[in-house]
């Protein structure tokens, strides 16, 4: 009993410490809650929204999105295009790891060569020949002919210390290894030249950071010292935490929660155009009814997408008509969604059947922001030109499996471009699937177009913009005629803060806040 | 008494081994973890080459087997997401789900017994009716309404009570860390401890009140009476504790099943238990995790059977457990 008391004694005099500590200091605390926390520390494991946010709290890219899709510099402080295969990028001087390690050339160099050999990263470098480097400051990235979305993919280099990750930890593995299964000396350390450093970690319960001393970016009006992260699974827990005071900062907000947060005064919420479109594909090879392009076009007529975003997602989307969302070179603006029943009906009976016909679909209930009650929506919709519909939902774990195995003549997948460029969509949801090149993964539908698949590589190594919008905005425009696809809406964006927590200006539609910049009064 | 251990504990792991083939059998239906674990752009190769590497692609025998030279060994495989092993992940988890079903058992045993002695005491009294409709109520709502409706009113609204989580926990050895040490910790547990406790509590009252009148209309509390005991005497120390055998035994049962309850409550409340890390292993397919988990569970009914069996053979000695003649 006595030691006890020692303990407890102990414990409260050290908490006392540590109150008088951060009064004088004045530091600012942000209480930060996500529906789940990073998977690991290694940035390179997985490419997810989770990592990418990460990423920008430990690490610096060369280059960053603006809220506007420009690109500011980070790490990099200039680039320019050499010839028609090579950009240059001078290196900021004077980046501290947080080992205290100045970065050099080598170490982007053995991140850019760490990331072309992770199985998730590898595709998005595909087309890099190598990171050449020049000098100590200066690095050179070379592609395979010319190929436009060399800075898009610069966003995607974190600098990592390469010294930090030499050698074998206790184990005997290399430090520097990737392992996707089982714990690894890189996903539970990290030396990056971000804002933060993490300051303790229990997966699951929280994650504590704290700001670096040494960050390059003096300039930042940022003042937050410390963030304390936790994961709130359920969507009611996460808003009641926030408007009980338990927590500053949540991310995401359901749309059923937003009445709350707007009429609390004492929270903001943010809400945002988001670029993950929202689809259905017709799979062709299934059902020779979908393969008449009528029919297609009959289908999309029907779905009154608008409606259901504004009944389902309570005006929480944006009405999509393609794939591209407004921003992206490929955005079309002459493509707008087409509900008209009258029109769908006479489609219908032109077609090669007007006596309807049923069809399977295939949704999954826990991915996207109502992605069931959107399934039975449209199911409904279709039933009013003769098209019986059998619905199947179910959660994402099992949904995948069945996704590829193309289980039903309609699937639903949402979609985010991973290069904030138009191509991406068709590469991976309009070209011809291909077992080889791995195009058109995720072509369910097994849509097929020449020009599409043509233009789509073409427009791969065209760096002049202008030319390249034009070829982009063509393929967007011959998959609306051919009704490649059905276009729902692009999910919107929400996070909601404390007032006093400016998480307006540190927001953006990629969905990674710049948590280094937040200013809290 | 050897004896009887000697073969629960066979029993058990007969038990063990039927709930591994059952869990490893419908493993596949659970999901495919490598697309929780590589983004969505990764390509078919990648994921089947990672597939490969994990020995996801070997047949079922070769899989079970492995799976069962660790388990013998105690190693149940490791956790996808949380990369350690999964019994160290259970573990770890095991003392809040603990705690927060000890918490939930106080209130049943503080509340149910006063309660429950009360309406049958004075079966006529508005308090006792009271009682009963209240109880009927609590035994409709679902757990996560309760959890949902308390965090509104205490949190939200009054901003009295925490919403989530365990707060500030003291380190006691191992991986047990304690909520019952500080303030914080149990403002933290009361409302998660009150909503788990909401299922059992009116099915306590009701046990109670019913052993409790079946009692008070026996024999021998009449005779107690007609000899002029004090009615205090007769409820407390005869009645109570002919009723107490029965609700003993259920309440054995039933704390093992409010730690599969916890899962909903542990959810609402993001409390960092065993439930809540079960539900998050099933949404990210971490097949190690779950099959760990269900063994574990498993593993558990069969501990608190056994001592619930021995608990009731020593309170009544009229069941022969040990099949010895007395």
């Amino acid at each position: 009993m006595k030691k006890q008391l020692g303990f407890l004694g102990k414990t409260s005099a050290l908490l006392l410490a540590a109150s008088l500590l951060t009064f004088s200091a004045n530091a600012k605390t942000l209480k930060l809650a996500y529906d789940a926390d990073p998977v690991s520390l290694d940035i390179h494991e997985q490419l997810s929204g989770g990592m990418l946010q990460l990423s920008h709290m430990t690490h610096d890219p060369l280059v960053r999105w603006t809220k506007s899709f420009k690109f500011e510099p980070r790490l990099a402080t200039k680039w320019e295009r050499i010839d028609d295969s090579t950009v240059r990028f001078t290196l900021r001087e004077g980046v501290k790891f947080h080992s205290g390690r100045t970065m050099t050339a080598a170490d982007v160099k053995w991140t850019f060569d760490r990331l072309k050999s992770s199985p998730d990263f590898k595709a998005i470098f595909a087309n890099f020949k190598e990171l050449k480097v020049v000098d100590d400051k200066t690095i050179e990235l070379i592609t395979d002919g010319p190929y436009p979305l060399v800075m898009h993919t610069a966003t995607y280099i974190f600098p990592m210390d390469s010294k930090f990750y030499e050698g074998k930890d206790e184990n005997g593995k290399d430090k520097a290894e990737i392992v996707k299964a089982g714990a690894s000396f890189a996903s539970t350390h990290t030396s990056g030249t971000g804002p933060y450093t993490i300051e303790s970690r229990e997966q699951g319960v929280k994650v504590v950071f704290k700001r670096f001393k040494d960050h390059w970016d003096k300039d930042t009006a940022g003042n937050v010292d410390e963030i304390i992260m936790t994961p709130i699974k359920d969507n009611q827990t996460r808003v009641a935490a926030l408007l009980s005071g338990d927590v500053d900062f949540i991310a995401p907000v359901a749309p059923n929660e937003f009445g709350q947060v707007e009429s609390n005064s004492k929270v903001n919420l943010i809400t945002m155009a988001g670029t993950r479109v929202i689809t259905f594909q017709l799979n062709q090879e299934r059902r020779k009814e979908l393969k008449d392009v009528k029919v297609r076009q009959a289908i999309v007529y029907a779905i009154n997408n608008a409606g259901i975003v504004k009944k389902i997602m309570r005006g929480f989307a944006t009405t999509a008509g393609q794939m591209s969302p407004d921003g992206y070179l490929g955005y079309n603006k002459d493509l707008t969604p087409r509900f008209d029943l009258a029109k769908a009906k006479k489609l219908m009976s032109g077609s090669g059947f007007p006596d309807g016909f049923t069809l399977t679909m295939m949704a999954p209930n826990n991915r996207y922001v109502n992605d069931e009650k959107i399934a039975q929506a449209v199911a409904a919709m279709l039933s009013k030109i003769n098209i019986k519909i059998d619905l199947k939902t179910m959660p994402k774990a099992q949904y995948w499996p069945e996704y590829d195995k193309r289980a039903a003549d309609i699937m639903m997948i949402g979609w985010h471009s991973d290069t904030e460029d138009s191509a991406n969509f068709y590469e991976f949801l309009a070209m011809t699937p291909n077992k080889e090149s791995g195009m058109g993964a995720y072509n369910s539908g097994n849509y097929s177009n020449k020009f599409v698949d043509e233009t789509t590589v073409k427009a791969n190594k065209e760096t002049d913009n202008a030319k390249r919008a034009e070829m982009l905005q063509a393929i967007e425009k011959q998959i609306y005629d051919d009704a490649g696809f059905v276009p729902l809406h692009w999910q919107n964006l929400a996070w909601a803060a404390r007032k006093g927590v400016d998480a307006e200006s540190i927001v953006n539609a990629m969905n990674f806040p710049y948590l280094g910049d937040l200013v809290i009064k | 008494m050897l004896q009887f251990l000697f073969k629960r504990f066979l029993q058990a792991v007969v038990v063990m081994l039927i709930i591994s083939l059952l869990s490893f059998s419908i493993k596949d239906k659970l999901g495919d973890p490598l697309r929780e674990m590589t983004g969505m752009s990764v390509s078919v190769e990648e994921r089947e080459k990672l597939r490969e590497q994990m020995g996801l692609n070997d047949p079922f025998l070769v899989q079970y087997g492995r799976f069962l030279k660790g388990a013998v060994q105690g190693d149940l495989g490791t956790s996808y997401f949380h990369k350690l092993p999964a019994m160290t992940v259970i573990l770890k988890k095991l003392p809040a789900t603990l705690e927060l079903t000890f918490a939930a058992s106080l209130i049943i045993i503080f509340l149910s017994i006063p309660l429950g002695v009360f309406a049958a005491i004075k079966p006529k009294h508005w308090f006792s009716k009271v009682i009963m409709a209240v109880s009927v109520i609590g035994i409709s709502v679902p757990v996560f309404l309760t959890a949902l409706a308390l965090i509104y009113i205490f949190s939200v609204k009054l901003g009295w009570m925490p919403s989530f989580g365990r707060g500030e926990v003291v380190h006691v050895f191992g991986y047990w860390k304690t909520n019952f040490l500080t303030t914080d910790g149990i403002m933290h547990i009361i409302m998660p401890a009150i909503a788990l406790s909401s299922i059992m509590l009116p099915l306590f009252i009701r046990l109670v009140r019913a052993e409790m009148l079946e009692e008070l209309s026996s024999e021998y509390v009449k005779f107690a009476r007609a000899k002029g005991l004090s009615p205090m005497k007769v409820y407390f120390k005869h009645a109570l504790k002919n009723t107490m055998l029965p609700v003993i035994t259920v309440g054995g049962v039933q704390i093992g099943i409010m730690v599969a309850y916890t899962i909903l409550t542990e959810s609402v409340f993001q409390w960092p238990g065993m439930g809540f890390m079960f539900l998050e292993a099933v949404n990210r397919s971490d097949i190690p995790l779950i099959v760990a988990y269900i063994m574990f569970v498993g593993f558990l009914f069969v501990v608190v059977n056994t001592i619930v069996d021995l608990l009731y053979g020593f309170i009544n000695p009229t069941v022969n457990l040990f099949g010895k003649s007395k």
